[in-house]
């Protein structure tokens, strides 16, 4: 305690705790670890590298929990993706970690033909509690093979619940739920958010699964934001507040399950709907959602829903290159502007 | 004018393959002339019950053959017949508590770990009352009460997840055992290699127990299995793991195999491949045309027919009779027919569930 806190003044405001992404998940993990011995961890260089992870998600964990729950792998990620299924099967709780998404799909058979579908295939006799943790996402320049957005691929299939944290706070909450959940759960981080900063507290706090977050509200347009994504819409947000336009953004923090009924109560007031994700534009979630409004709110819509969203070509190294195919703020701004044509902004300004 | 049908390829004639002689005679050696009850650890009660589980599986998949030819299944099936010593052999060395993995082929595995026929046959029925409730029938029979962690419609599917469990038993300490069951079809796929690996590094419970039944739909290994000097064994123990060849015909010569990778496992000491060599008599599935074998081979193999093999066994050592193996033919048959009156007489799923246990 400082004198200057103890000057007879009322009290400080005890300071929020500030963790990074990273740290929030790996505060996520050792509690869970902590709370169930069944809870184990298993992937490529998770135990010592770096102390724990690539990434430092794991950081520390070996030294607390040791070898056999914080396991090291062969470069054989259809075999311990498959090895996770078994365990989940038969006594454990594994988080199984792709070091990079992309990486998965050397795996897919195991997570799509025997995690996702057990389940339902033994007529509902078999939980398959198995979390399968991966970084994404581009912005770094890792190229082809390390900066590609997934998660249509696992939202497509029957049987897998996907997770997509924005914030430290949500990292630590829906990590927790989903190592709580008895049935795989894909759970997909960004790389370029693991050192950001955020409030997250020391309780043991978790997060429905389905439940959107309404981040910034706004009357003009909705803006449904996956992932990083969020953090760019901010900006666009405050870009566009100066120009009298406001932009409702909305997290849907999890793909399947997926709150519809908040989205659809956005456009209700909004009449405009914007969709942004780094993944390709094609075949994307982004146009899962968009489905979903016309199902739930067409009749509200003042213009056509419109995506700003990954273009349909593999991530490039040059910045150039890499920057041209992710949506940027400015992108967000420029079809927000559009879609609010023919808004009446004076009554706001 | 139509072309003379042929019949298989022009210049192209199948492979003769025959018993393997040397395996035969390995497995002979290895049974020598010592009482069963001595040589096995065994009762007469197991001893039998072995012969009638097996009688069993025939009785199942033979009917199975008649049904699915009436149109009483859906999709397609996948007879055992032929193969049956391997399931029973490596399963008399199981608790109720360990666990196995099937495969394409799996009815045998299942029915030999204790599966329930009727479910088993309400499930090839596409019945609300089967195993899977009708979603998945041949390829998907799985009882997780009973360690039956699946058939698997994926060539190789079940091997990841065998050493998953194994894994898990290794964690847990609960002293439970995992039965690999594959193909020699699954020979070459990759996960084999990559779960291999991790259950020598790791010194996993787990048994890899490869039945060469010589097909891979028309494939066969002498096409489309590269071996060193034509040893199966080569491929694990390049991974040092040790493994055993055994008769996959002779269900004491799989027995003793398997009993030995089994104590390995129970004892801490990793995993163990078997390698039983049988023959798949029927074809791929019931719908196969078989224009890509030759007609004498299942004739040649089926001499070694396994229930034959046993039988003769039980009745050198004077544990059964004529009339012994005629009751119990009657009593597979009997539990078959009433599996198969279980099924017609199950509901159909009602479509109102089809959204039901996809989470839970």
């Amino acid at each position: 305690m400082s004198g200057q806190e103890n000057s007879g003044n009322a009290p400080a405001e005890p300071k929020p705790r500030m963790l990074t992404y990273a740290q929030a998940l790996n505060e996520a993990l050792r509690e869970e670890m902590d709370r169930d011995s069944r809870v184990m961890v298993m992937g490529e260089d998770v135990a010592h590298w770096g102390g724990g992870g690539v990434f430092a998600v794991t950081k520390d964990l070996f030294n607390i929990f040791g070898p056999e729950r914080v396991r090291d792998t062969p470069i054989s990620e259809a075999g311990f993706a498959g090895i996770g299924v078994g365990a989940a099967l038969t006594g454990l709780r594994p988080v199984v970690e792709f070091m990079w998404v992309d990486f998965s799909l050397q795996a897919m058979d195991q997570i799509c033909n025997q995690a996702a579908k057990m389940r339902w295939m033994l007529g509902g006799g078999a939980d398959v509690p198995i979390v399968y943790r991966a970084q994404q996402g581009a912005g770094r320049g890792n190229g082809p093979h390390h900066s590609q957005s997934m998660e249509a691929w696992f939202a497509h299939m029957p049987g897998l619940k996907v997770v997509l944290p924005s914030s430290p706070y949500d990292a630590k909450g829906l990590l927790k739920t989903a190592i709580r959940d008895n049935n795989p759960v894909v759970f997909l981080e960004h790389k370029l958010l693991y050192q950001v900063q955020g409030e997250v507290p020391e309780t043991d706090y978790t997060i429905p699964l389905g439940q959107a977050n309404v981040l910034r509200e706004g009357k003009h347009v909705t803006c449904v934001a996956v992932s990083i994504m969020n953090k760019k819409a901010l900006e666009a947000a405050d870009i566009l507040a100066a120009e009298g336009i406001e932009l409702e953004v909305i997290d849907p923090r999890s793909l399947v399950p997926y709150d519809r009924e908040t989205v659809a109560a956005s456009v209700r007031k909004t009449g405009r709907l914007l969709v942004t994700h780094e993944a390709h534009e094609r075949c994307s979630y982004g146009c899962e959602i968009i489905q979903c409004v016309m199902e739930d709110a067409f009749d509200y819509l003042d213009m056509p829903p419109v995506r700003v969203c990954g273009k349909n070509v593999p991530l490039a190294v040059a910045a150039e290159l890499e920057f041209a195919s992710i949506p940027m703020t400015d992108d967000i701004v420029a079809a927000a502007r559009a879609l609010a044509r023919g808004v009446d902004l004076t009554i706001t300004v | 004018m139509a072309k003379k049908k042929e019949e298989s390829p022009k210049g192209w004639v199948p492979v003769l393959h025959r018993p393997p002689k040397e395996v035969v005679a390995f497995a002979a050696e290895r049974l020598g002339e010592k009482p069963l009850a001595e040589l096995t650890g065994l009762s007469t009660e197991a001893l039998t019950g072995m012969m009638k589980r097996m009688m069993l599986i025939r009785e199942f998949d033979s009917r199975c053959v008649t049904l699915y030819r009436a149109g009483y299944f859906r999709g397609v099936t996948h007879p055992y017949i032929g193969e049956e010593a391997i399931a029973v052999g490596a399963m008399w060395n199981l608790t109720e508590e360990d666990y196995i993995t099937s495969t394409h082929r799996g009815h045998g595995h299942v029915l030999a770990k204790g599966g329930d026929p009727n479910r088993c046959m309400a499930e090839l029925m596409a019945k609300a009352t089967g195993y899977n409730k009708g979603r998945g029938a041949t390829l998907h029979l799985a009882d997780m009460s009973k360690g039956i962690l699946g058939a698997n419609g994926i060539v190789g599917g079940g091997m990841a997840i065998a050493v998953g469990s194994a894994l898990a038993s290794r964690m847990l300490r609960n002293g439970k055992i995992t039965v690999c069951f594959f193909g020699d079809g699954a020979l070459n796929e990759g996960i084999l290699h990559e779960v291999s690996n991790m259950a020598a590094i790791w010194k996993l419970p787990v048994i890899f127990m490869c039945e060469n039944n010589i097909y891979s739909m028309s494939g066969t290994v002498d096409a489309m299995v590269a071996l060193k000097d034509g040893d199966f064994l080569a491929r694990p123990n390049a991974f040092g793991i040790p493994g055993i060849v055994c008769d996959g015909m002779n269900v004491i010569d799989v027995f003793l195999a398997a009993k030995e990778a089994v104590e390995r496992a129970r004892r801490g000491e990793g995993p163990t491949y078997i390698i039983a060599h049988a023959y798949r008599a029927m074809g791929h599935h019931v719908g196969d045309p078989l224009d890509y074998r030759d007609k004498r081979e299942a004739e040649l193999w089926m001499e070694r027919d396994p229930i034959i093999v046993y039988a003769g066994i039980l009745k050198n050592e004077g544990l059964a009779k004529d009339e012994d193996v005629e009751s119990w033919k009657a009593e597979a048959k009997a539990t078959i027919d009433e599996a198969v009156a279980f099924g017609e007489s199950s509901p159909v799923p009602d479509p109102a569930t089809v959204m039901e246990d996809i989470f839970g």
